[in-house]
């Protein structure tokens, strides 16, 4: 227990910088995934050929990979993060991608009957997007969303191999140093919390919405 | 009064509505019958404004309009669906309000009386705030019917309204169709039923499959 009592102080701060990543992703990358699916539904095709080839280069590497071309790549030409920056700007890259894909699947679910049924009331596509598509979008991706949320919080352990401090990080300093495995329990125990509650939070979330079907 | 002349709908090479010339009376119920394919619906969806034609000319009232860009305050043309498409995310009233508000800027009271007594008059008022997945199939279509009344359209539209209803109800839209003409309400109704239609029918007009 006094061991516990002694490392918990750099998991907790380890946390702090999993939690922060995890937070600042979800805020972006969400909006930015609507945006983009939507992007991808529209008749425009250079635009849906770009996001496709995005989508195709996000998906299709290894996020690993995408953090260090962001952090040790992008200074070639010129481009200088922050290590934290770095960090973020390749989960948000990343993640955005996935939640285009999630997002684009929903809009197509949406029955065309139901755009010409606001069209025959003369809503505007922005009226017909906010009070009938997106809320119906949005009830098709949650479990799908909720998914991606909390392989988010186990991503963010990635962000070791540009050196940042996070929970997993510290669980393994600790570990080095004293020879034991119990960091790594702890970890693994906070890990957990910290899925739990996205898991309760997700359940509200579908629940809230399952007054209409 | 609404005025079709020379409609002519084409889908690649193919020939839908040929020619076609329709005046549809005000306060009038004009049926459209014929078989599958001969273009009931295709017609329902270029007067609806949700297909554009090829050649032709629209008139309401005398005047030249187009109903596939007609976008100004003014509703012209109503819309029950065969499948209704009620807004599953949204109660009865807010279903039936939506429009009003949003687009004919009605206030939110004045547009819940609308709603309030159309409802009530279509036999709906204890439905009002239940979503769409509580409603039986004939309440879904009265429900779709006072949406499209409560935009107060110049002409409103059926799309084969008796293709889901077991007679009982079948009886029941066709007296509902018949109440709204006797309030003055200009009808349309495609359907390959034709007894039905020609129980409500002021006027009909017979669709050929082409070729």
């Amino acid at each position: 227990m006094h061991y516990v009592n002694e490392i918990l102080p750099s998991l907790v701060s380890g946390t702090g910088m999993t939690l922060s990543i995890f937070f600042w992703t979800i805020i972006v990358a969400i909006p930015l995934g609507i945006l983009v699916g939507l992007g991808m539904t529209t008749r425009f095709k250079p635009l849906t050929w770009l996001i496709n080839i995005y989508v195709w280069l996000m998906r299709g590497t290894p996020l690993l990979l995408q953090l260090i071309f962001v952090f040790y790549g992008l200074p070639i030409i010129g481009v200088v993060f922050q290590r934290y920056d770095a960090a973020l700007f390749a989960f948000i890259l990343n993640y955005t991608a996935y939640f285009a894909e999630i997002f684009r699947g929903g809009l197509q679910a949406i029955p065309v009957g139901q755009y010409e049924s606001a069209r025959v009331l003369r809503l505007t596509r922005w009226q017909t997007l906010r009070r009938i598509v997106i809320p119906q979008v949005v009830k098709i991706v949650l479990p799908s969303i909720g998914n991606e949320v909390i392989n988010l919080i186990k991503d963010s352990s990635l962000v070791y191999v540009i050196g940042l401090g996070d929970l997993l990080r510290a669980g393994n300093v600790a570990m080095s140093r004293d020879v034991t495995l119990v960091p790594l329990v702890l970890v693994g125990v906070i890990y957990l919390l910290l899925t739990a509650v996205c898991t309760i939070v997700l359940k509200r979330l579908e629940k809230h919405y399952s007054y209409w079907r | 009064m609404l005025e079709l002349k020379g409609i002519t709908k084409k889908f690649g090479s193919k020939t839908i509505l040929d020619n076609l010339n329709l005046t549809v009376t005000d306060g009038k119920i004009l049926t459209i019958v014929g078989p599958s394919g001969a273009g009931k619906t295709t017609l329902l969806r270029c007067i609806s404004g949700l297909e554009t034609v090829d050649s032709g000319q629209f008139l309401l009232d005398g005047q030249p309009f187009d109903p596939a860009t007609n976008r100004d305050n003014d509703a012209v043309i109503g819309v029950v669906f065969q499948d209704y498409q009620l807004f599953p995310n949204l109660t009865v009233r807010q279903n039936v309000t939506l429009a009003p508000t949003m687009v004919l800027k009605q206030s939110a009271a004045e547009a819940n009386e609308t709603a309030q007594t159309l409802l009530a008059q279509l036999n709906l008022a204890d439905q009002a705030d239940l979503y769409p997945y509580e409603l039986s199939g004939g309440q879904k279509q009265r429900v779709a019917i006072v949406r499209a009344l409560a935009m107060r359209p110049k002409l409103l539209c059926y799309d084969e309204p008796t293709s889901a209803l077991d007679p009982d109800l079948r009886r029941e839209v066709q007296q509902i169709i018949v109440q709204l003409r006797d309030e003055g309400i200009t009808q349309i109704v495609v359907t390959h039923d034709i007894p039905f239609a020609e129980a409500i029918a002021d006027q009909m007009l017979r669709v050929e499959a082409k070729s």
